[in-house]
């Protein structure tokens, strides 16, 4: 076991100490606002990268390519070991649990945006920015950022990326390296986040508002630095820049490469995906408008659909940003929205949940079947937007759908024998592994996970990075066979 | 560099393999076998399009608009003609190389080029290591035989025996033992390791020596490692595939050839195009057929054919059987390491032959020539320097003056038509064509800048 852990553990010594210098942002903040979480900054960054070095130091004869296998651990120890790391300064600066911590740090690096603080208002400035931070590293993946910048993981990148990419299909590369590839997202995204920031800016936000909520939008997060969310800022242009980049963020991020790299939208039209998400939730948005109206929850459509809008776009697409206590509306509305979360974001997106492309070949298999019953010898090949989607494919999905499932109703079965009642547990645990945010009932927008006893919260905790890692890469840690020789 | 590779099969994947390991080559493959391409994309850092190899939308979706080279390795000569000519015609892809076996084609030089099918380059694996076995035929006791500047310098592979009068002695001493010769030793391997060739350097019974030299001076020079052996005259080829039936042809005037073939139509068409070669119809691994077609006096035993397992077996039988020196195909790299020791002469790599020509395209400076050596650990480099003294950092030194990276050597320079063997005190002129052996392919880097020459001139 020796052999197979310590070169794994030596590549995530180098993710630890590249973590420790993603600390020193908001421990410059810190510096230069003479903010009073300096301190737990510079002693967290400090035993951060000691911790790395240390490991690095031990394991460094140890260092050989990565294997299929040794991906797969790698990502999950990343995900799971680094949020311990993340969760120091908050831990040392605010009056808070480790659990607590804990769940903040796993809630902004999965991009969940599920937070057990209040008072946001009041923290420290270096604090907000290191939560939002967290959402905006985990949103493009730490590790997919690590292929990049670490030119070690050249042929086992591939495996490692693939461990981490959201989506059934993760053979497709943009460029021949992979190494090469990663940079490219990243610099998609954080194009995107400069073009969000500066639009929110124009909108009317503060710079440093429009920093924090720019992370937030394209990482899907839900962070924010106000207890009432986007609803502080009470702002239709806020709104319609946050909608907008959100559905962007939704969207695969090669699309916008290809997009951007023919100047042109024409790579839009050809992604299904894309066009199923606009379709879900146009409709979604006018439908619940009006059921709202109906309700009599707004007095006019206007007013209705602007509501709607924001809401549905942001449950749906998983980030969470809320202007809105949605909880207080008919019950139809919310539950429609956390269901929306479970299948809108599209593959190879910074969002959470089943991903479209599975929706799609789910029923298209389903419609394969019942075509197969009234024609016996049908011979029809699965396909999605025109491209054939191989069987092997196919069963994966399959084996998602019914592990994601499974996932969800056990972690609600934990949750209610914990005590809990079924509405919360339910929309805790669908809002967690869907990585959107808030849930309904004791955790609504209007509340905090705070309520939740700290097993609750290691329960909730786990179905973030499940959903996060899409169960597979978390799952298969519990199989024997990965940690023998 | 961009390179699209046509083909993932023995030789495309070799190829990805070789280039794709260089830091600065984005690879992709284009296949039609998609389980042939997961393989390879689990292995390698590339990118792979599966698809027909000559179709446009398949060529675009690999990135042909911005690719540097093309390089068509597909089984089908024709698919890999007309990719080339799709990729000139559409995309104007500066260098397209095709792998073109049918002498049919190859012969007719003008159906390449500018008004032809556009091709800058075709290479013909058989072809290639047909005149690889046959040279180290024409040269017994050679391991390895390959030219530089068009076969005026030869660069040789040989292991010393005793009997050799240089074995047991210095480096130095090879002048004294053939004072009229000049050759240069460049590298050395002691039991799979490099040594380094020095004057004090003392050859060993067993060493895998390679030195340069010009061509007329080989047989002597191999005279000082190993005692001199009789010119193979009896050959036998197992295997009438391409490779086999173009030695025989290639040997059949000067050497009493015999092949063997298996199957029965095949040995008859051979049969049709051969003059003077005895064509046998039978299992290259009977007893029974070599004993009787008298393996014990063969000087020369090729297995040849497509399967390595039947040539490593048939090649050790004949040699129990009495054949003088038995060399086999072998593509697995893993396989020519464990029959090293045994009782294979001579494992013959088809794709480090292949790749070697392909290399010289994808290297930076005017690289004419580069042989792949030691299963592609070690490499053999042919550059042409160009510039002025101020421009170049190697024109106008003296060769001592030169600081080549680790383990690399200056074995020798050809200057129009003379070679010289690189001593200290020569000073490199422009145009001139170092030959330069690195035992270590990782510091190729180093020596591509040293003689890419400077950003003013280029």
């Amino acid at each position: 076991m020796k052999d197979i852990v310590l070169p794994v553990a030596y590549v995530f010594a180098m993710v630890i100490m590249a973590f420790a210098a993603a600390m020193l942002t908001p421990l410059a903040l810190a510096i230069w606002g003479a903010d009073p979480a300096l301190l737990s900054f510079i002693a967290s960054a400090g035993a951060t990268f000691l911790v790395g070095a240390l490991l690095w130091a031990a394991t460094r004869r140890y260092k050989r390519d990565l294997k299929t296998r040794d991906g797969l651990m790698l990502v999950a120890l990343t995900w799971i070991a680094l949020p311990a790391a993340a969760a120091l300064p908050l831990w040392s600066y605010l009056p808070i649990h480790f659990t607590d911590a804990y769940f903040e740090a796993v809630s902004g690096l999965t991009t969940t945006g599920a937070t057990v603080l209040s008072g946001l208002e009041a923290l420290p400035r270096s604090i907000n920015l290191w939560r939002h931070l967290l959402s905006w590293i985990g949103g493009m993946g730490i590790i997919v950022l690590a292929v990049g910048i670490l030119p070690l993981l050249g042929v086992g990148g591939l495996q490692i990326y693939r461990a981490e990419m959201p989506g059934p299909m993760k053979d497709s590369k943009l460029t021949p390296r992979i190494g090469q590839t990663a940079k490219l997202l990243w610099a998609v995204y954080a194009g995107l986040t400069v073009a969000c920031v500066g639009s929110l800016k124009l909108a009317g936000m503060g710079w440093f508002d429009a920093v924090c909520a720019g992370f937030s939008a394209l990482s899907l997060g839900g962070f924010s630095n106000y207890d009432a969310n986007i609803g502080h800022f009470d702002s239709v242009q806020i709104e319609l820049v946050l909608t907008a980049f959100e559905i962007l963020a939704a969207m695969n991020f090669a699309t916008h490469y290809l997009a951007w790299s023919q100047r042109g939208v024409h790579a839009y039209f050809r992604d299904t995906e894309a066009k199923a998400i606009l379709g879900v939730l146009l409709a979604s948005c006018v439908g619940v408008a009006l059921f709202l109206l109906s309700k009599g929850s707004y007095p006019d459509f206007g007013t209705a659909l602007r509501y709607a809008t924001f809401n549905v776009v942001s449950i749906a697409t998983t980030s969470g940003l809320h202007n809105q206590d949605y909880s207080q509306w008919p019950i139809f509305a919310p539950m429609w929205m956390i269901f929306l979360s479970c299948i809108v974001a599209s593959s190879g997106s910074t969002g959470g949940g089943v991903k479209m492309i599975r929706t799609l070949v789910l029923a298209k298999q389903a419609n394969r079947e019942l075509d197969q019953l009234v024609h016996p010898n049908l011979v029809r090949p699965l396909k999605v937007g025109g491209a054939v989607i191989a069987n092997k494919v196919v069963f994966a999905v399959l084996a998602f759908v019914f592990l994601y499932f499974m996932s969800v109703v056990s972690l609600v079965f934990v949750q209610l024998a914990s005590g809990l009642d079924f509405m919360t547990s339910l929309s805790a645990i669908l809002a967690c592994i869907n990585n959107a945010g808030p849930g309904l009932g004791l955790v609504g927008p209007g509340g905090t996970y705070r309520i939740l006893s700290d097993f609750q919260l290691w329960i909730c905790a786990a179905a973030m990075l499940l959903g996060r890692l899409e169960v597979f890469t978390i799952l298969v840690l519990f199989k024997p066979s990965l940690w023998r020789k | 560099m961009k390179i699209i590779i046509l083909g993932a099969g023995q030789v495309g994947r070799t190829a990805a393999y070789h280039l794709s390991r260089e830091e600065a080559n984005d690879v992709t493959v284009i296949d039609v076998n998609e389980d042939a391409l997961r393989d390879l994309q689990d292995r390698l850092d590339i990118r792979t399009v599966s698809g027909n190899a000559a179709s446009p939308h398949v060529l675009e979706a690999a990135g042909i608009a911005n690719t540097d080279i093309l390089v068509a390795l597909t089984n089908s000569d024709e698919v890999n003609m007309i990719a080339c000519h799709i990729a000139w015609t559409l995309y104007r892809t500066p260098k397209k190389i095709a792998r073109v076996r049918s002498a049919d084609y190859t012969e007719r030089e003008r159906l390449f080029g500018e008004n032809g099918i556009a091709v800058d380059v075709w290479i013909s694996p058989e072809q290639l290591v047909t005149e690889y076995v046959a040279r180290l035929i024409r040269y017994p006791g050679a391991l390895q035989v390959l030219d530089f500047a068009d076969g005026r310098v030869r660069l040789v592979g040989i292991r010393a025996r005793l009997g050799g009068p240089l074995v047991g002695q210095a480096l130095r001493t090879l002048r004294e033992h053939i004072p009229n010769i000049d050759a240069r030793v460049a590298a050395i391997y002691r039991s799979g390791k490099s040594v380094k060739p020095e004057g004090s350097t003392v050859i060993e019974d067993g060493d895998e020596v390679f030195f340069l030299a010009a061509r007329r001076d080989i047989r002597a020079v191999m005279r000082e490692m190993r005692r001199e052996e009789a010119p193979a005259r009896r050959v036998v080829i197992a295997g009438g595939g391409n490779i086999g039936f173009r030695l025989a042809r290639a040997l059949e005037d000067k050497n009493q050839v015999k092949l063997i073939e298996r199957d029965h139509k095949r040995a008859r068409r051979v049969s049709e195009q051969l003059k003077n070669t005895t064509v046998l119809h039978g299992d290259s691994a009977d007893e029974d057929l070599l004993l009787e077609e008298n393996i014990d006096s063969a000087d020369v035993f090729a297995a040849l054919t497509n399967s390595e397992e039947a040539n490593i077996l048939s090649a050790m039988l004949a040699k129990r059987l009495g054949a003088h020196k038995v060399m086999a195909l072998i593509n697995k790299p893993a396989y020519a390491e464990l029959i090293e020791s045994g009782s294979i002469d001579i494992a013959i790599a088809p794709q480090t032959v292949t790749i070697s020509s392909l290399l010289a395209h994808v290297r930076h400076g005017d690289v004419v020539r580069v042989h792949s050596l030691r299963r592609g650990a070690a490499e053999a480099l042919e550059v042409v320097v160009h510039g002025d003294a101020d421009s170049s950092k190697v024109i106008g030194r003296r060769i001592e003056e030169i600081v080549l990276p680790e383990g690399t050597t200056l074995g020798a320079v050809v200057r129009g038509e003379d070679v010289i063997i690189a001593h200290h005190d020569i000073t490199v002129q422009p145009d001139d064509h170092l030959i330069l052996f690195l035992t270590d392919r990782r510091h190729l880097e180093a020596v591509e800048k040293l003689f890419q020459g400077s950003a003013s001139f280029l």
